[in-house]
């Protein structure tokens, strides 16, 4: 038999069956549309943390200060105080450490905002003028607070956009931190919000200041900005060393400090995003899966429905290669069908799903086809079963089937 | 070894079915010829063998031993592919049952064999072979559109369409009504008066006459021949 007219045969025969054809095909369709989804959101979500990171400016470092161990319980990484003031000037100081260009040290907490009636909880960093250009922000209305208003401990606060605009403040406003004045003389420019929180909800004020006033002594982290990109090796070298030394210790590996760049940062967010990705996936994989053995069993339904069938297209002259190709084709146009559907309602999803729910998505070529790639190898594999079977009725036991 | 005019050539046809203590033997050393342009009527009471003997002389089944020679082939020990070319090609089937597709035209359900044979002007073919049995003006009805003795002479069309060398009917009559039975009987005693060759296996009295020579099947083996 021709391969067009099995074809031909194989649709009259779905067809034929109409309900059961399209339930069979909605297994399929919603494992190939989740394949699609799910890997559009992980590569959605992956994306949006890179931006994220790489809009911190790709020659950051960051240096956080080393694990307490106290009674044999160890505190995790931040938890002693371990950076000081003067590690601060230690890393400014140009001479050994010419390759970073910007110190900042965080002091950070969270804490309520009050403007008159209105009152507003964010998170307020202590840190001094190199914030700026080791957080890469630019300031929109105001100025920045100077190295000045560090040393003499000013009650002064830098706003970012959001957190001015829910306040209603503005340059030259009082609000209440913690009942503490302080004087608006700055708002950041808006950096956008990336995925995950907010850049534009901050309060920043002089790190002295916020040691003082709010929550006492002691630098949680020191952010560096190397000269570029290039330089960010050395920078890390020279900042190592500077600081072993401050603190006195001669095994880098006893270091109560640890420095990691923005490139480890991201690999790592890459590396969790990605196992994500994957297991939302292989989720979305079994489903198809089960959406197969649902073609297999409609197929083998099929078969023994169709026995007398089967017989009689024997005695006529088939060959069993004619009817293991026809089942093989049936179970093919079923899933092969399914899959262009599932491929449909997957790019149906990217594009409701941004919209209504405000996840993004993004939908790569390769998920796609390597979903309706698998959804028709599926659909063969297990068509294969049920066509042997019916290319090995014999035909008379078969016609007798009625 | 067959004869020039023979069409089929039992020789010794043992056809066993179950291995060991349950093996029953449905032909034993079973030898018959039929010549081309014959009609045969095979009766035996059920039981008597005479299914397994339609099922090998229609190539749907073969022989435990013994061999059979059909239109000067050997066809007794080809493989399934081979024996459905040789079905395909040479053997018109009509059933009891009748064995049309439901869902299937007239003219679709006799372009059935033709499928399998990659031939053009498939529905001329059928149109043809329709008119041979005085459906032309049904092709296009479904057999449930069909009345039963309609519906077996769809069958026959079927069977007509490949121009095969046999035509082999099993209880061709077994289910229809007196004058159904009549035009059906009526229409392959013409096809063997244009020549083709007919063997009708059945148990009814009343079908045998319509075939010039009766033979009778009982426990596998042939019991005698009555030339009509």
């Amino acid at each position: 038999m021709s391969l067009l007219k099995t074809i031909e045969t194989g649709l009259r025969s779905l067809l034929g069956h109409r309900l059961r054809s399209v339930l069979t095909t909605l297994g399929i369709l919603f494992g190939v549309a989740a394949v699609i989804a799910t890997v559009g959101i992980g590569q959605a979500s992956s994306d949006s943390v890179t931006a994220r990171i790489t809009s911190l400016g790709t020659n950051l470092l960051t240096i956080s200060a080393g694990s307490t161990v106290s009674a044999g319980v160890f505190g995790g990484a931040g938890s002693a105080n371990t950076l000081t003031m003067s590690d601060v000037q230690g890393l400014q100081d140009r001479q050994s450490a010419p390759d970073i260009a910007a110190v900042a040290p965080v002091s950070q907490g969270r804490a309520s905002l009050i403007l008159g009636s209105a009152n507003w909880s964010t998170t307020v960093s202590g840190s001094t003028d190199g914030w700026l250009v080791t957080n890469t922000r630019t300031i929109g209305s105001g100025t920045f607070f100077n190295a000045n208003d560090v040393a003499t401990r000013t009650q002064v606060i830098v706003l970012g956009s959001t957190t001015a605009a829910n306040l209603g403040a503005g340059v030259g406003d009082i609000v209440l931190v913690k009942q503490i004045p302080f004087q608006v003389i700055g708002v950041l420019a808006t950096a956008g919000s990336q995925g995950f929180g907010n850049q534009d909800d901050l309060a920043v004020v002089p790190i002295t200041t916020a040691q003082d006033e709010l929550f006492g002594g002691g630098v949680q982290r020191i952010l560096l900005s190397a000269t570029s990109a290039s330089t960010i090796g050395s920078a890390y070298l020279e900042a190592n060393q500077i600081l072993l030394q401050t603190h006195h210790i001669a095994d880098p590996s006893q270091a109560d400090f640890s420095i990691t760049t923005q490139t480890q940062v991201l690999s790592t967010a890459q590396a969790v995003t990605q196992t994500l990705t994957i297991l939302l996936a292989s989720v979305a994989a079994i489903s198809l899966l089960v959406g197969g053995i649902g073609v297999m069993n409609i197929m083998l339904v099929s078969v023994t429905e169709r026995t007398s069938e089967i017989g009689l297209r024997k005695a006529l002259g088939a060959t069993p290669l004619d009817l293991f190709r026809q089942f093989v084709i049936e179970a093919g146009m079923l899933t092969a069908l399914g899959g262009l559907l599932g491929v449909a309602t997957g790019l149906a999803v990217g594009y409701i799903v941004p919209r209504a729910a405000n996840i993004a998505v993004h939908i790569t070529p390769l998920p796609v086809f390597v979903a309706v790639g698998v959804a028709v190898v599926v659909g063969l594999v297990f068509g294969v079963y049920p066509a042997l079977r019916a290319a090995r009725l014999a035909p008379i036991e078969a016609l007798r089937a009625q | 070894m067959p004869g020039p005019d023979e069409l089929i050539h039992l020789e010794s046809i043992t056809k066993v079915y179950g291995v060991g203590d349950g093996a029953v033997a449905a032909l034993r050393e079973f030898s018959l010829t039929v010549a081309s342009g014959e009609s045969l009527a095979v009766m035996g009471p059920s039981g008597s063998g005479k299914s397994t003997l339609m099922n090998i002389l229609g190539c749907l089944d073969t022989p435990t031993s013994g061999s059979y020679w059909f239109a000067g082939q050997d066809v007794s020990r080809l493989n399934e592919t081979e024996l459905a070319h040789v079905r395909n090609r040479r053997i018109g089937f009509v059933f009891q049952q009748f064995q049309l597709l439901p869902k299937l035209s007239a003219w679709r359900n006799v372009e059935l064999p033709l499928l399998y044979r990659n031939v053009r002007d498939r529905r001329s073919l059928a149109l043809q072979a329709l008119e041979q049995v005085g459906l032309s003006n049904r092709v296009d009805h479904r057999p449930s559109q069909l009345s039963g003795g309609q519906q077996q002479r769809v069958a026959i069309a079927r069977a007509l369409v490949t121009n095969p060398d046999l035509i082999l009917a099993d209880e061709p009559t077994g289910n229809l009504d007196t004058a159904s039975s009549r035009d059906v009987l009526a229409v392959l005693h013409e096809l063997n008066e244009q020549g083709r060759t007919i063997v009708i296996i059945t148990h009814d009295p009343e079908v045998a006459p319509v075939a010039k020579r009766t033979v009778h099947v009982r426990d596998g083996r042939l019991v005698e021949q009555v030339a009509a």
